[in-house]
């Protein structure tokens, strides 16, 4: 639980990163996910980066959306 | 705003709310275990979109809800203590304790801050050297990673004037507990999508297995509830009740790995107490002895009078799932956001304030 | 001058007149304030309006303005928001000791400024002192007084089913641009306040219409806190659509990482306006053509039916009820 929004990296130092959401910058811990990269979109909780965004998997949950949408509305 | 946005897409909400009504053909009960769902319910109108044959209870995912009063009592002593900084996440100010509450301390001359992170206490603890600054540590798993990592810092930078008052708490006891009193009949579980970015999918494999339930992990935006809602009643109606990841760019099924070590490091398991539901084994974390002098519990006692909860307040059953807000007598009437009586009308995760601030379609027009 | 404020700049004597005469006199020079007597004396006859507020903004400084433009505008507004044309303003200043004088400068030619840019004079002023630590560093009272024409009645109470409600422009600016300085956010954003002066705006929307039935600023409490009272005033049902109400993205932005919903965000800049159906487009069409009105929008309307009550068709279909703002603006992380 708890809110928990996707910002982007545009900067990585060390164990920070600056990322940023519709042009608002933020500095956020990568403690948790030393993994992410420049440009990768990493969910922030209080100031942590507390995973990476899976672009592949937004994508195919977004055609799934899409399919859905598009097959109830034969009927 | 990317991966947001495109979440609240209207058309492709309407469809799958079509989806959804051809789908279920008998009623069912549904639990949305998190504080951030139910309110994401109740903005956007979810249960307006799905049908009447859906239920949704809202469950026990609002940590400042699930506070126990007397934990509350104690955080509030300690505003009395002489040269401490209190720190705390916003959403305690405004809860009532059995006398007080954070926000009259503050305004009877304590040294309360509201903090964004765990960070800023720790900074605030570097800045004040001459006081104990006291972070009063609520959350789930989601949370728990980042005051275990204010903690190694503390350590690290020697910083020894910072504490913590520990009253993290864990998802899935408290969901075992709930199912096991067999109090709320569910058929499907709503699971925490952020609390599960943490600790993953396995977790929850004890619902299906041990109690028929589905689960399915949701995100936030409500094309997520949605396809979390569609994906539970598929489950259920096929009778193949599972834990599934809809939540599946921000959800892996082995968590984050990272943060649970960093966890793990600086917290033991133990009981914890529940609001509205009372002790429940090996659902808190308490520090381990190793980082004993940053734990609050250990450097300051305070005396406290006996708890009391407040004559009326339903908040317990509102939590266990069992009642709605609507069916406590206060709602509205006498507990309202203003004079709240309990802390589900308090934080803007508890169900009663979901329920006051966004209406419920019962209280709309035409409804 | 010493660089800073001392006791002795409140105590009435040679200090304080140097204060007033060196640092507020040469900035707000008008006829009536250079009389320097006890009272102001004007002449004016017909309709009058007139307010009051205090300001304790802070930071005092902030993201395309400050609290001197604050109390400026704030009670400018407030006139305007009853159809008055603005007048004159007094302006009264509690001043910590150990204030820096540059920085009253700074704002005291904000006020000029603001003044200057709503036609408006500051007639009659105060400056008090106070020890270090009995007030945050400034805070400043204006009252104002303005004239009403003839046959204007602008009011709250006047909304009536079937009427438009028109936003003047995108809610949050001035609320986030603020929450952006305090610590502990740690977000940096290229935001402004939208404080401004809306009398010229309001009195060109009197030009071209007579059926405006009420007009009111979204300050504290926003947008939803003010379409609430006006609902309660005027004893009517309001509805408003979600998906009509501008937003900019960066306020969007702050919003989701604070948890608060821009509804509830104070507006300094902004008006909304309950039209008379026949003369919505009419008034709406003017708004667009000032600076202050540009992203001017029809955001809903006025109905018989839920009165009190506030109504908001969401993005995605559904209705919900929009209260008032309830306690404190807390930022929401769990």
């Amino acid at each position: 639980m708890c809110l928990a929004i996707p910002v982007r990296i545009v900067s990585i130092n060390g164990d920070e990163a600056e990322t940023e959401i519709a042009g608002v910058r933020r500095r956020v811990s990568i403690a948790f996910t030393p993994e992410a990269k420049l440009g990768d979109y990493v969910l922030l909780h209080t100031g942590y980066a507390i995973g990476v965004i899976d672009e592949a998997e937004a994508e195919e949950t977004l055609k799934l959306l899409e399919e859905i949408a598009s097959l109830s509305e034969v009927h | 705003m990317k991966f947001i946005d495109e979440y609240q897409d209207n058309k492709l909400a309407r469809g799958l709310a079509r989806k959804i009504a051809q789908r279920s053909t008998r009623t069912i009960r549904l639990m949305e275990f998190c504080g951030g769902h139910t309110h994401a319910i109740l903005r956007y109108g979810i249960r307006q979109l799905v049908p009447k044959t859906v239920e949704m209870r809202s469950g026990p995912g609002c940590p400042v809800c699930v506070t126990a009063t007397a934990d509350l009592d104690k955080a509030i002593a300690l505003t009395h203590l002489p040269n401490v900084i209190i720190t705390t996440f916003g959403d305690m100010i405004r809860v009532p304790g059995s006398y007080s509450s954070l926000q009259q301390a503050k305004a009877e001359g304590a040294d309360i801050r509201i903090v964004y992170s765990t960070i800023d206490a720790v900074e605030i603890a570097k800045s004040n050297r001459g006081k104990s600054v006291i972070f009063i540590g609520i959350g789930f798993e989601t949370t728990a990673p980042t005051i275990a990592a204010s903690i190694l810092k503390a350590q690290r930078e020697k910083i020894e004037n910072f504490y913590v008052l520990s009253l993290n708490k864990l998802t899935p006891p408290v969901m075992k507990a709930l199912l096991d009193s067999g109090e709320v009949k569910l058929d499907g579980i709503v699971g925490p999508g952020h609390v599960s970015v943490i600790i993953g999918s396995h977790p929850y494999e004890f619902i299906p297995k041990d109690y028929g339930v589905a689960c399915v992990i949701s995100g936030f935006e409500p094309l997520d509830i949605l396809l979390c809602i569609d994906k539970l009643v598929e489950q259920i109606e096929k009778g193949e009740p599972k834990v599934e990841i809809a939540y599946r760019r921000g959800v892996k099924p082995e968590g984050n790995r990272k943060a649970r070590q960093l966890m793990e490091k600086v917290f033991e398991i133990g009981e914890a107490n529940w609001r509205g539901i009372g002790i429940v084994p090996h659902s808190g974390l308490r520090m381990r002895g190793k980082y004993e002098q940053f734990d609050a519990d250990k450097a300051f006692s305070v005396s406290l009078k006996p708890p009391r909860e407040p004559k009326g307040c339903r908040c317990g059953d509102v939590i266990r799932g069992t009642a709605t807000p609507l069916e406590c007598k206060l709602f509205r009437k006498v507990c309202t956001p203003e004079r709240p009586v309990g802390p589900c009308m308090v934080s803007s995760e508890g169900a009663c304030a979901a329920y006051y601030q966004y209406g419920t379609p019962e209280s709309l027009p035409g409804f | 001058m010493d660089d800073s404020i001392l006791l002795a700049h409140g105590s009435g004597g040679k200090l304080s007149h140097e204060l007033v005469e060196k640092k507020f006199l040469p900035f707000l020079a008008n006829p009536a304030l250079n009389k320097l007597d006890d009272s102001a004396i004007f002449e004016a006859s017909g309709q009058l309006a007139f307010t009051t507020d205090s300001y304790v903004v802070n930071p005092i400084f902030f993201p395309g303005g400050d609290i001197g433009k604050l109390a400026v505008c704030g009670t400018v507004n407030d006139l305007a928001m009853n159809g008055a044309k603005p007048l004159y303003l007094s302006l009264a200043a509690i001043i910590e000791e150990g204030f820096r004088l540059s920085e009253l400068e700074r704002i005291v030619q904000s006020i000029k400024k603001a003044a200057e840019e709503a036609e408006v004079s500051i007639i009659a002023g105060d400056t008090k002192v106070v020890n270090r630590g009995q007030a945050d560093k400034l805070f400043l009272t204006t009252s104002g007084v303005g004239i009403i024409s003839p046959g204007v009645d602008i009011s709250g109470a006047n909304a009536k089913a079937g009427d438009q409600i028109l936003l003047s422009g995108t809610i949050g600016d001035h609320g986030i641009a603020i929450m952006s300085q305090r610590e502990g956010l740690r977000f940096s954003m290229t935001l402004e306040s939208d404080c401004a002066p809306l009398n010229k705006l309001v009195s060109q929307m009197l030009e071209v219409s007579s059926r405006i039935h009420c007009m009111r600023d979204p300050t504290r409490g926003g947008l939803a806190t003010t379409l609430n009272e006006l609902a309660r005033q005027s004893k009517v049902g309001i509805v408003v659509e979600e998906a009509k109400i501008p937003v900019k993205e960066e306020v969007k932005a702050a919003c989701e990482l604070l948890g608060l919903d821009p509804i509830y965000v104070a507006n300094e800049g902004k008006l909304v306006a309950i039209v008379d159906p026949a003369d919505a487009d009419k008034v709406l069409a003017r708004m667009r053509k000032n600076s202050y009105g540009r992203d001017a929008t029809i955001i809903g309307e006025v109905t018989n039916e839920h009165t009190g009550k506030v109504i908001m068709k969401t993005k995605l279909g559904p209705s919900r009820i929009v209260d008032m703002l309830s306690g404190e603006l807390l930022p929401r992380i769990c």
